[in-house]
């Protein structure tokens, strides 16, 4: 078999992966830690005012990578939990149901930091506009399928049913990305685009994209942690979960 | 320096809003770490309770 392939399947037994995981989520975390120092110093001390808002804009380098991440995120748990239902694989079950408390953590942070701009900018909290509908019926989904996932009892039969509802939930990330152009929206349409120039300064823009990379580390490096201890606790009975104990005593 | 801490009179707004951002990602790093300790206790436990059964003392 082709080597790459081979690892691929080496990757999908639990204390193979366990070990991996391990070895990078310090890294991860290091590499998060770093990056989001020289975004915050970009978009807090070297990006200029806005000519409209002042420094109030500052919101959105913590506001939009958050915005991304909750979509990202999303996808992420739903492309594995596609894989969970259809090949059965454990590793991609741990994935998904460790991937949910991280999204539902950065679109929690992206509706509050999103109120917090609105208050002085818009002069409210909150309003019902597509936009921010929507990307709350997206903390919702994330919260269903938690939810789900703890009210049943067996590990495995929890996850797929949560998995199940994660599937469903996925037509909601078109609707949170279009919305500001299929609906009058309060809230702006994207400044930042993948194709075409970018509508925003050079000065501020490198400062939010060091923070989306930074925001992607922190997400690996969490859910790899979580998976982790997923997986420890759903191996309970095998060997290799007995020896990762008995030696985690020793360093202690 | 206190220019930068006011923030244009936003300050407020601003500050709070990267207090919630690290304040929800701590919680959401070290969340894990507290859980992994937990299942690691129980599964020392588990293995000590399972050799007292047998009477193979390690």
């Amino acid at each position: 078999m082709n080597p790459l392939v081979l690892w691929f399947h080496k990757l999908g037994s639990p204390p193979y992966f366990y070990r991996f995981a391990g070895r990078l989520v310090p890294w991860f975390w290091a590499a998060a830690l770093i990056l989001g120092a020289i975004g915050l110093y970009g978009g807090l001390v070297l990006a200029p005012k806005d000519y409209q808002q002042g420094d109030a804009y500052r919101i959105i380098f913590i506001h939009v990578p958050s915005a991304w991440m909750s979509l990202f995120i999303y996808a992420f748990m739903a492309v594995n939990g596609f894989i969970a239902l259809v090949w059965r694989i454990k590793l991609s079950e741990t994935l998904a149901m460790a991937a949910a408390p991280v999204g539902a953590a950065f679109t929690f942070v992206c509706l509050a930091t999103g109120a917090i701009w609105g208050k002085p900018m818009w002069g409210t909290w909150w309003t019902w506009d597509a936009r921010l509908t929507s990307e709350l019926v997206l903390l919702f989904l994330y919260l269903g399928v938690i939810g789900l996932y703890h009210a049943i009892e067996d590990r495995r039969q929890a996850a797929r049913a949560a998995a199940f509802l994660a599937l469903i939930g996925i037509v909601n990330l078109p609707i949170v990305h279009f919305s500001v152009k299929w609906w009058n929206t309060l809230h702006q349409g994207s400044t930042v685009k993948l194709f075409g120039p970018s509508l925003i300064d050079s000065r501020m823009l490198w400062p939010l994209l060091v923070m989306a990379i930074a925001t992607k580390f922190v997400f690996a490096a969490s859910l790899l942690s979580r998976a982790r201890v997923d997986l420890l606790e759903l191996e309970s009975g095998k060997e290799w979960a007995r020896a990762e104990a008995d030696a985690a005593e020793g360093r202690a | 320096m206190n220019e930068f801490f006011s923030m244009g009179g936003y300050g407020g707004f601003v500050w709070s809003a990267y207090a919630i951002f690290f304040v929800a990602l701590a919680i959401d790093a070290f969340a894990p770490l507290v859980r992994k300790k937990r299942v690691l206790r129980e599964l020392r436990g588990r293995s000590r309770r399972e050799r007292a059964k047998t009477g193979d003392m390690p």
